[in-house]
């Protein structure tokens, strides 16, 4: 048997650990590539502000406007993140600094169980619960006529789907922070809410925003549980009770008939593409407010 | 001449549910003074210091009865008040817990919750503690800095300007130098020998020299109990119990 020597050992070792980093830091390159030539042929045909910014949606007339799928991605997120973030924020603060803990011994098998669910249930979920409550209670009870089949619908669902995930994170940030830190400050005369609002949340800031960053991107992202609530209307959504359309919804809901139609597939690969770039965007933006809060 | 007692412990017991960490401990503080609390880790020392300005209260485990005296009124019967008596009481902590600011902040931040909002007088102050801590001179160009970045024995000193600037007039200090190179602790104990004019000073710590260089007052606790106490001189030329003649020598474990 060829054993090697202590050189050729060295030389092995290093092509495979270098061989899988490059692997691994150009996997997103490759991500991209491949979805950027798959959309040329969409991109050759039609002025890129065109295709971001058009409302027009008819695939047959070779017309492709990704304007009301953009938009309605955005608001289903904004509007879950906007249920997000204060009860996962809240709920943290309240089982990291007030109770005793056991409450966090309760909660969290709980919210690992809320994690575990596969977001085909959450979506069954929101048409059995949501989508009824909506278009039977509150919409008539705010005057507002609705299907139920709405942005709300999606952006609820949404955001109890990425709550376990962001409040998970939360809860680590806040017990990472030293209890000694609490005390210093309480020993200056601070009261315990003077103390979490005016250290705490400093020093847990880039905690705070990596959690919301993270869910986020998952919501943004999110398919399943969205195309089953969302409406799947292309069409620019006035209110939250109008319905909507999303980019991962698009993709998913047409991916099987898209070679009867010329260029439909690369218009896919396209809002694929743009998926991309957006979680790639909000990636950067979370790291840039990472590292401006980290010097404390 | 007879102290004046500034701290008066009186049957204070702790339980952390069914054990005691601390048992029926009596002791008085004279005012003006250092009294180091010293004993092995683990005696319970830490406890009693928190004790003192009820930081016991985070942590509902622990069951605290007796009495605490400090100027005719009991701590641990304090409700509303307690943050006023907190004030009372700088602590220095065993390794220095900068608040997430600047390090002029750190300071005017203990200033605030004084209740002074002058900016002038804030400025004037925020100088006045550096400079009692020995920290101006090496931090003036720096103030705006967070105050992470400073080495860990001018972290201390910060911690101390800040313990300070709340006005107390007792210093709790919690094995403050255990985490100090030597030239760093000798300017914190430099500091508390001027500081002892005019504040009283409780000092736990497990590192006999440092007792015998700066204590007037020794209290020596083993497993919860208070073995011996009196002025350094009695404890450490004449000790009476068999514990503190062990400790004193060494071969204590």
């Amino acid at each position: 048997m060829y054993v090697f020597n202590r050189e050729q050992r060295h030389v092995i070792n290093y092509t495979w650990m270098i061989i899988s980093l490059l692997v691994v830091a150009f996997l997103p390159f490759l991500l991209f590539l491949g979805l950027y030539l798959k959309s040329i042929l969409l991109l050759q045909g039609n002025s890129l502000y065109d295709l971001i910014f058009s409302k027009v949606w008819r695939p047959s007339a070779g017309k492709f406007g990704f304007y009301p799928f953009i938009v309605g991605s955005v608001w289903v997120t904004l509007v879950a993140m906007l249920i997000t973030a204060p009860v996962c924020l809240l709920t943290a603060i309240y089982v990291t600094q007030y109770t005793r803990k056991f409450v966090l011994r309760i909660m969290h098998p709980a919210i690992d169980i809320l994690a575990g669910i596969p977001s085909v249930v959450y979506g069954l979920w929101g048409i059995l619960v949501i989508v009824p409550f909506i278009s039977r209670h509150l919409g008539p009870w705010l005057g507002i006529p609705t299907m139920g089949y709405s942005i709300l619908a999606a952006s609820f669902v949404l955001s109890i789907m990425i709550i376990p995930f962001v409040l998970n994170i939360l809860i680590e940030v806040f017990r990472a922070i030293p209890m000694e830190l609490k005390e210093a400050t309480l020993s200056l005369g601070a009261t315990e809410w003077q103390t979490i609002k005016h250290v705490l949340l400093k020093k847990a800031l880039p905690g705070i925003i990596a959690a919301f960053g993270f869910g986020l991107a998952r919501a943004f992202g999110e398919t399943m549980a969205v195309l089953m609530v969302v409406g799947n209307v292309v069409r620019l959504p006035h209110s939250v009770f109008d319905p909507g359309y999303t980019l991962p919804a698009l993709i998913a809901n047409n991916y099987g008939e898209m070679l009867s139609i010329p260029k439909y597939d690369s218009a896919l690969m396209f809002a694929a593409l743009l998926l991309l770039a957006v979680s790639l965007f909000f990636n950067l933006v979370m790291h840039f407010f990472i590292v401006r809060y980290n010097k404390y | 001449m007879e102290d004046t007692t500034k701290i008066k412990i009186s049957n204070l017991n702790v339980y952390a549910g069914k054990t005691r960490i601390l048992r029926d401990i009596n002791i008085e503080i004279p005012k003006n003074k250092i009294t180091v609390i010293l004993g092995p880790s683990g005696c319970g020392k830490t406890t009693l210091l928190k004790c003192l300005n009820r930081l016991t209260d985070l942590y509902p485990e622990l069951k605290v009865s007796g009495k605490i005296i400090i100027d005719d009124h009991n701590v641990l019967e304090a409700r509303e008040d307690i943050y006023k008596l907190r004030q009372q009481m700088g602590l220095l902590s065993q390794r220095p817990y900068p608040l997430p600011m600047t390090i002029y902040n750190n300071i005017s931040y203990a200033l605030k919750l004084r209740g002074i909002k002058n900016r002038r007088e804030i400025h004037k102050l925020v100088m006045h503690y550096l400079q009692q801590a020995n920290l101006w001179d090496e931090i003036r160009t720096r103030l705006r800095e967070p105050a992470s970045r400073l080495s860990i024995g001018q972290q201390q000193r910060l911690c101390l300007a800040r313990g300070l600037a709340v006005n107390p007039e007792i210093i709790l200090a919690d094995e403050p130098t255990s985490a100090l190179d030597p030239i760093s602790s000798q300017v914190i104990e430099e500091s508390f020998l001027k500081l002892k004019n005019d504040y009283t000073i409780v000092l736990v710590t497990h590192v006999l020299r440092q007792a015998k260089r700066i204590a007037d007052n020794v209290v020596f606790m083993y497993m919860g109990d208070v073995v011996e106490q009196g002025s350094v001189s009695e404890v450490f030329e004449n000790p009476k119990m068999e514990k503190t003649k062990l400790y004193l020598g060494g071969t204590f474990n």
